[in-house]
């Protein structure tokens, strides 16, 4: 089974990391290898997330002080615009796919991902859509300032950028839907036998239930463009009331794929933290079986949920009640997560390594961001939040603390395995709590600002604003800065990083850790590993 | 020594005092019943988070202090528990339901917009409020509201602009015109848009409505005591998002009937000095079109017509404000797909007629003509 969907020129060779490997450019244009295709993956999401770093520090900067410094009202909302599209498609979700490609077949036991070429297309999408997004801030006729969510009708109104960032994104959702396919295909059927589903490390689970949530959900994304580019060029009136359309049914449209989306980022993040807390609690995991039953229950829910997103449109009382009840739901699969890695710790023998550092940096800023999410959840509360700092501080806590915080904890985890080098502790160390302390710097006391009543999306503000801003300001540029040490602690550690051993920690307990050496083979399982 | 240093935490500890000295750290003061509802719910769930987050991650604190490797802790092996997993799973199900309580309360009553003493529609334009009133005392008034604050508080080039803005206590939270309420009545808010989503939002006031073109959704308040109360517009709807401030004045019920009286009589006046049959003069047109401009179209073309290219073309030396009259009436008047340019057809034909006017003999142009109300009447009823 191992060597079905394998390159034949590979088969019979057991040992061949060094064998048939092209080199040079083609290596990486051609490649359908795994990893190879992971790290390229990784690499795009960080340079995607330098981009839109830059742009947050660029909205950071003008909001440095009332008044308008540094850029026009409609250039700051083509940062924003940008900032978030880029990060959730360019550098979030791509990263977590990168992790997905390195370790799903090197942990249940598998030669390769069951579509290798796919997975290559389904790499090389990513830069063309990238290429979209930021040409788009050159298109004639000005930069598209509508949101990353793109409501109508004021994506009618944008010029030829609104068009290139559809395609971009159709592209993105195709990159995606190909990936998980190749995920679920993968996981279901290449298992090395003995490999149970409930035997899977819960990264594979979080990614299998995420793939799903993905070929659901990301569909309806492009359907949403699509009606949008119509109603532009083509004379449709789906989001045009004029013509018996309505603008809110795009938000729903919208934001059906857009909670699911949510998840889409945070479930593989909680499985990464799922391995990292246990491997260095040196415990099992806590609750393995309800943290899967948990994360597919969130999954379901989170198709249940969208229009809390959308609590000011003015639907019907009953409606805000259905989706208030649902929302609140989602704490309990959540808590129960937070409660099992808590337990996980709990009398367990704890050592602090930089990865270690940022899953509890996640675990306690995660937990705080669903805490503002529970708080939004209430609709006559979200009623004075909703657009505001508040969602922004919110989001940010969820997004950056949660996902990113997460998929740096992992690169710290795996690195060793994966160039078969070690980092530098101290260096991870200070990039950990440089990051924990501007991260809050900078969202902490955005929450303020979203009660006192600053709007989200402004170029400008009244005074009342101005001491937060600043404190926001100078914490968003720390962080950004903070970025660049771990640029080099990578670089460092692939260069000239110490060699690491098979078994670099001592808790890790999957299949990369036990049976395959540092860094791991070309191939990883070209027969499938012996288990019990 | 000592001294000396105690001096300097001390004035550490005192600078941000006087920095800090108009931050807020929570909602505004409500002004309304039902704020006050709102105020006290998102504190209670606010504080319930508080205890619950402190609680867990006691636990992990405690974990991370007591059963760490360096202190010698040997790990457990346990990983399952049925009886702690059922509880942790029973007891938020109960926390959230007893929240439920207060908060489906305080929404039906957020949403039950029956019987107001008076109704006002609210309608969000690209880059303003338009108010108009539709029931009960103060019928039929009607105004527009801008954003007050000058533009150079905005850009701030000279120092003397930043001081300025420095001392305005209401920077970008004021408008020439006040939506002004009598106390103590339910006033209902229609809320509406004429190109994109607008949101409506004052907090003191606890109201926020999304508003939507082509659709009519509604919003309700009743304000305890007088006094002025601001907002902003809530949903990006473009460029100047961030300059369609909201202010609504609330009077007492004697001070407000004063307002509509004087409401009426300006009304009256205006519509003498605008009527559709009236002989306007060149010069009459170009001052009120130079008003008409400096309220609708200055943001995106700027005061010199020099417009922001390329999202936003000069008028001055235009080819379509140098050209025919009924092409530039007709981009007025149905804007420009796939642009910024909306259209103004809400304007009126006095208001037209003196904007051509006007944007045709400024700047570079010299057309040297002008444009009747009258011709722009019948290009309207031409149908275009």
């Amino acid at each position: 089974m191992s060597t079905a969907t394998h390159d034949p020129a590979h088969d019979g060779h057991t040992h061949d990391e060094h064998e048939h490997k092209p080199y040079g450019m083609m290596r990486w244009f051609g490649s359908t290898n795994h990893k190879d295709i992971g790290t390229m993956y990784l690499w795009f999401s960080f340079s995607m997330f330098l981009v839109g770093g830059v742009m947050a520090l660029i909205i950071r900067a003008e909001l440095f002080q009332p008044g308008l410094q540094i850029v026009r009202p409609e250039f700051f909302n083509s940062m924003t615009t940008y900032h978030g599209l880029i990060m959730v498609f360019g550098a979030i979700m791509p990263a977590f796919v990168g992790f997905a490609n390195w370790l799903i077949p090197m942990q249940i036991g598998a030669p390769d991902m069951a579509f290798p070429r796919m997975n290559n297309l389904s790499f090389w999408l990513l830069p063309p859509a990238a290429m979209l997004l930021i040409a788009a801030q050159f298109a004639p006729g000005g930069c598209a300032g509508v949101g990353w969510t793109m409501y109508a009708p004021l994506t009618t109104q944008a010029g030829p950028a609104m068009d290139l960032t559809i395609f971009a994104v159709h592209i993105l959702g195709m990159s995606s839907i190909m990936g998980s396919i190749n995920i679920i295909t993968t996981i279901l059927n290449m298992r090395a036998p003995g490999m149970t589903l409930m035997k899977m490390p819960l990264f594979c689970w979080t990614w299998l239930i995420t793939a799903y949530l993905l070929v659901a959900s990301m569909p309806v994304l492009a359907g949403a463009v699509t009606m949008t580019l119509t109603d532009r060029h083509f004379g449709t009136n789906f989001f045009n009331a004029a013509g018996g359309g309505d603008p809110v049914l795009y938000q729903h449209i919208f934001w059906f794929f857009g909670h699911p989306e949510v998840y889409i980022i945070a479930i593989p993040a909680f499985g990464v933290i799922s391995q990292v807390i246990p491997a260095f609690s040196r415990k099992p995991l806590f609750g393995y079986a309800s943290m899967v039953y948990a994360t597919a229950s969130i999954a379901i829910l989170s198709f249940m949920v969208w229009a809390h997103h959308m609590y000011t449109v003015g639907m019907p009382v009953e409606g805000q009640l259905f989706f208030m009840y649902a929302t609140t739901l989602i704490a309990i699969p959540t808590g129960v997560k937070v409660f099992n890695w808590v337990a996980t710790m709990w009398k367990g023998s704890l050592t602090f390594e930089t990865q270690m550092l940022f899953a509890l940096g996640f675990l306690f800023l995660f937990t705080l961001g669903g805490f503002t999410g529970l708080v939004l959840s209430i609709v006559p509360v979200d009623v004075q939040l909703h657009d505001t700092y508040y969602v922004v501080a919110h989001f940010h806590y969820v997004m950056v603390a949660g996902a990113l915080f997460s998929a740096f904890a992992g690169i710290y985890f795996w690195l060793p395995k994966w160039t078969g080098r070690m980092y530098n502790e101290t260096l991870g160390k200070w990039h950990f709590w440089l990051s924990l302390i501007f991260f809050n710097v900078t969202f902490f006391v955005q929450h303020f600002l979203g009660l006192a009543g600053m709007p989200r999306r402004i170029p400008d503000y009244a005074l009342q604003f101005t001491e937060f801003n600043a404190i926001s300001s100078i914490g968003a540029f720390g962080f950004g800065l903070s970025q660049l040490l771990f640029l080099y602690i990578v670089i460092k550690c692939i260069t000239t990083g110490e060699k690491a051993e098979q078994k670099q920690w001592e808790g890790a307990d999957s299949l990369e850790w036990t049976h395959l050496p540092s860094p791991a083979p070309y191939h990883s399982f070209t027969t499938p590993p012996p288990l019990k | 020594m000592s001294n000396k240093l105690a001096g300097i935490f001390a004035a550490l500890l005192m600078a941000p005092a006087a920095v800090f000295a108009d931050y807020k750290l929570n909602l505004q003061m409500p002004n309304t019943a039902l704020g006050h509802n709102i105020y006290d719910l998102h504190s209670i769930i606010t504080w319930i988070c508080v205890v619950i987050f402190i609680l867990v991650f006691g636990f992990m604190f405690y974990a991370i202090f007591k059963h760490r490797k360096s202190v010698g802790h040997k790990s457990a092996n346990f990983h399952e528990h049925l009886g702690v997993e059922i509880v942790w799973t029973i007891v938020p199900c109960l926390i959230l339901l007893a929240m439920m309580v207060p908060a489906t309360k305080s929404l039906i009553e957020l949403r039950d917009t029956s019987e107001p003493d008076m109704t006002i529609k609210a309608t969000g334009h690209q880059w303003k409020w338009g108010y108009d009133y539709i029931k009960g005392e103060g019928e039929g008034i009607s105004f527009y509201s801008s954003l007050s604050t000058p533009r150079s508080q905005i850009d701030g080039k000279t120092p003397e602009d930043i001081a300025a803005r420095q001392a305005n206590p209401n920077y970008l939270l004021e408008t020439d015109t006040h939506v002004v309420v009598p106390v103590g009545k339910k006033v209902r808010v229609l809320v509406t848009a004429a190109d994109v989503i607008h949101a409506w939002w004052v907090p003191a006031l606890a109201v926020k409505q999304d508003a939507v073109p082509g659709f009519i959704r509604d919003t309700w308040f009743k304000a305890e005591k007088p006094g002025i109360f601001r907002g902003q517009c809530a949903e990006l709807c473009g460029k100047d998002h961030g300059f369609m401030p909201i202010v609504v004045e609330v009077k007492s019920a004697a001070d407000y009937s004063k307002w509509v009286e004087s409401q009426k009589a300006n009304m009256k006046k205006t519509a003498a000095a605008t009527a559709p049959d009236k002989e306007w003069t060149a010069d009459e047109l170009k001052t009120h079109g130079e008003k008409v401009y400096a309220s609708n179209c200055v943001a995106c073309h700027m005061p010199t017509g020099m417009g922001n290219p390329p999202t936003f073309p000069a008028l001055s030396g235009s080819k379509v404000v140098g050209g025919p009259k009924d092409a530039q009436l007709a981009l007025l008047i149905n804007g420009k797909a796939g642009t910024a340019m909306v259209s103004f057809k809400h304007l009126s034909d006095a208001d037209l007629a003196g904007l051509m006017t006007y944007t045709r003999n400024a700047w570079a142009n010299k057309g040297g003509d002008t444009v009747m109300p009258a011709e722009v009447k019948a290009a309207r009823s031409a149908g275009k």
